[in-house]
């Protein structure tokens, strides 16, 4: 399950990457269905959270650490919300590049989550 | 905002400064909460490696803030610490390559910040150009159409 989540969350994150890359592309700010894009990622990470959770409190531990896998948790759910923020404030190109970044930045947490889970 | 009246000073945070702003900011916290936990739970085991840590997530917490503020102030302090930041990583990146034992554990800035994709030793390359672009800019009243001429 938390594989699952975590390949689907990868997979949606590179898509947006792509979107939003292809925005910036054609010199366009973020739009409405560049926002419904983040908010089904946000989605995804938060049931990843919440399956995670329920590992944890069902005694699994990860292999390098609760600490250091809860803290990479909270950064994959922060990473695009922050980013699709601060494009709120920036209506041009670059508020898409930054949302671009944000979801690169995000399927890179998601690799490194699932090496500290499994070692 | 505020701007007192004054001339205004310069944004730094539109246009191109918006994704630095976003890669400083993630890299602030990736390298102080590493350096939060790498003290906090086995400082001994690698102490160069953990207090480098530490004072790369420093240097980006405070040139984010620098960006976040805007400024002439802010600006000059900001090319100032993307100067030192680019010694650091350039100096930590071949020291972890001369003598790795020094190492134990890895630093953001090691390996010229591979773990990190690079970005280490190209945030503070972009971060000078774009902070020097900036002063140009700003000189020409602040316009708030950066979308023209930045080009990255």
């Amino acid at each position: 399950m938390l594989v699952a989540l975590t390949v689907a969350v990868s997979v949606t994150a590179l898509v947006l990457a792509a979107w939003c890359g292809h925005a910036a592309y054609r010199d366009q700010p973020t739009k409405d269905w560049h926002f419904i894009g983040m908010a089904v990622v946000t989605v995804l990470t938060l049931a990843q959270l919440a399956v995670a959770i329920v590992l944890l409190a069902r005694g699994e531990r990860p292999a390098q650490g609760s600490v250091i896998f809860v803290s990479y948790l909270l950064g994959a759910l922060l990473a695009v919300p922050a980013a699709g923020f601060l494009s709120l404030g920036e209506r041009t190109r670059w508020g898409s590049v930054t949302v671009s970044a944000g979801a690169v930045v995000l399927a890179v947490l998601e690799v490194r989550l699932h090496d500290i889970w499994g070692g | 905002m505020a701007e007192e009246g004054r001339v205004a000073p310069a944004k730094l945070v539109r246009g191109p400064g918006l994704l630095l702003v976003w890669l400083y900011g993630v890299m602030s916290v990736g390298a102080v909460s590493r350096s939060v936990y790498q003290i906090a739970t086995d400082f001994d085991g690698a102490p160069l490696a953990h207090v480098l840590s530490a004072v790369a997530g420093v240097v980006y917490v405070f040139i984010t803030y620098t960006f976040v503020r805007g400024g002439e102030t802010a600006r000059k302090a900001a090319l100032v610490c993307c100067g030192a930041e680019l010694a650091g990583v350039l100096i930590v990146g071949t020291w972890t390559l001369a003598d790795p034992s020094a190492f134990p554990d890895a630093t953001v800035w090691s390996d010229y910040g591979m773990g990190y994709v690079f970005i280490p030793v190209l945030l503070p390359v972009t971060g000078i150009l774009w902070l020097r672009r900036s002063r140009r800019n700003g000189a020409a009243a602040g316009s708030a159409t950066g979308s023209g001429s930045a080009t990255g």
